[in-house]
């Protein structure tokens, strides 16, 4: 491996990492994308899913967020996110408090745009509680 | 003139007040500390959303299809007030130099003829405003009993406010708290928050060398996702100035009391010294005139 991508992950409340690794990958409004050194400059929005960050050629930490957007730039790759959770230390009730919550939406949702995007939410949500 | 008892009564229940003082002021201390930290841990979040904003919001600059949060609704009518001041007193002038700003800024919005509403954060903040515009308050919130406000509560009050705006309830939304300076020094201030108020693009913004950023989806898309976090942001970061500038002013304020009780003790034992001899002296010339006149 060449180079190193530099990593940083921000709440709200604190810088959570920033350090240099291979790979992450991060789940994009439109879709689960791989960011290596290097990569384009790009700016997305964030659906509730999983971080993968990869070290040395193996998955090293899975972090789990909702809410917020990604950023790359020449410098490395800056991920904000309003909620954070560790995949380790995400439960099965955790995940049904997460999927109550998408719940809430899909019944609060004004229009028909809306209501598409928490129910998408919500699905991957759903996916997510099986796959565990 | 006070008896001898009296005084030593007296002395007793400043001394206890000056152990109050003295502890209360370590105790905002402490918590200043933790304050600051937590203030500065979320400086990063801020500056990156500012800086993405920026680059966007420039971008959408004069567009007819720009977001109301950006460009506002075209009305300057209705203006809500957010007021944020600490839920606890003894803290000098900290509360009330809040509220006098926001009063002050009502006062004028009602002069201009504008309607206005008011929602308050921390108790004292609505005492202070219930009495003078009861009837404007919408709603009220209280961190009483959480120990440290987390970006859950921002967002509580983010998520009404934004409730507010898409019902078309106002039109201009400004927040009221306390910048923090320094320990002993905290600025009232008044922040724009709808339409919000963006840094000029350019500032620190990231050197992409010659490339585009690709945005996923398009820039309108994020910008409308954005805004809504932005003003949560906001909001959560005029409340951590605000717990910052509380105790600080607290700390500064319980400092002079301890002060204050100090000297009042050392003026109550120099008259009760006094008054001890006096009395002393009064029956030594009793005892002596009586002993003569046998």
């Amino acid at each position: 491996m060449a180079d190193k991508l530099h990593f940083d992950l921000v709440s709200p409340e604190r810088l959570l990492l920033s350090e240099n690794v291979d790979m992450v990958t991060v789940p994009g409004k439109e879709g689960d994308f791989g960011v290596l050194a290097g990569h384009s400059p790009m700016m997305t929005t964030l659906r509730p899913g999983v971080i993968n960050v990869d070290e040395a050629g193996k998955p090293q930490r899975r972090i789990f967020v909702r809410g917020g957007f990604a950023e790359v730039t020449p410098s490395g790759l800056t991920v904000l996110a309003e909620y954070t959770i560790p995949v380790e230390e995400l439960d099965q009730a955790r995940l049904d408090l997460e999927i109550g919550y998408a719940e809430e939406d899909v019944a609060d949702a004004k229009s028909d745009d809306a209501r598409l995007m928490a129910q998408e939410k919500l699905d991957h949500l759903k996916q997510m509680r099986h796959a565990l | 003139m006070a008896s001898l008892k009296d005084l030593r009564n007296r002395i007793a229940s400043v001394k206890a007040t000056q152990k109050i003082t003295k502890a209360m002021q370590m105790v905002a201390a402490a918590k200043l500390r933790r304050a600051q930290e937590a203030a500065e841990a979320a400086r990063p979040y801020a500056t990156r959303m500012d800086n993405v904003l920026a680059n966007l919001a420039a971008g959408m600059a004069g567009r007819d299809d720009a977001p109301k949060l950006l460009a506002g609704t075209g009305n300057d009518l209705v203006h809500l007030v957010i007021v944020a001041t600490a839920d606890r007193g003894l803290c000098g002038g900290f509360n009330s130099s809040i509220s006098r700003l926001a009063r002050e800024h009502i006062y004028k919005l009602q002069r201009d003829g504008k309607t206005v509403k008011i929602v308050t954060v921390g108790r004292k903040g609505r005492d202070a405003l219930k009495r003078l515009f009861g009837d404007k308050i919408v709603k009220s919130y209280e961190f009483t009993g959480i120990r440290s406000i987390g970006f859950a509560q921002a967002e509580e009050i983010a998520q009404a406010v934004l409730g507010m705006f898409e019902a078309g309830e106002f039109d201009v939304a400004t927040i009221f708290f306390s910048k923090f300076v320094n320990v002993v020094t905290q600025v009232p201030t008044a922040q724009q928050l709808i339409p919000a108020s963006v840094p000029a693009a350019g500032q620190g913004g990231v050197d992409l060398g010659g490339a585009v950023y690709d945005y996923e989806p398009d820039e309108a898309e994020i910008l409308k996702d954005l805004l809504p976090r932005n003003l949560a942001v906001q909001i959560f970061k005029a409340l951590l100035e605000n717990v910052a500038g509380e105790f600080g002013a607290k700390m500064s304020a319980m400092d002079n009391a301890t002060r204050n009780a100090g000297e009042m003790i050392k003026k109550l034992q120099i008259t009760y010294n006094r008054s001890r001899q006096a009395m002393i002296t009064k029956e030594l010339i009793e005892i002596i005139s009586g002993a003569e006149a046998l």
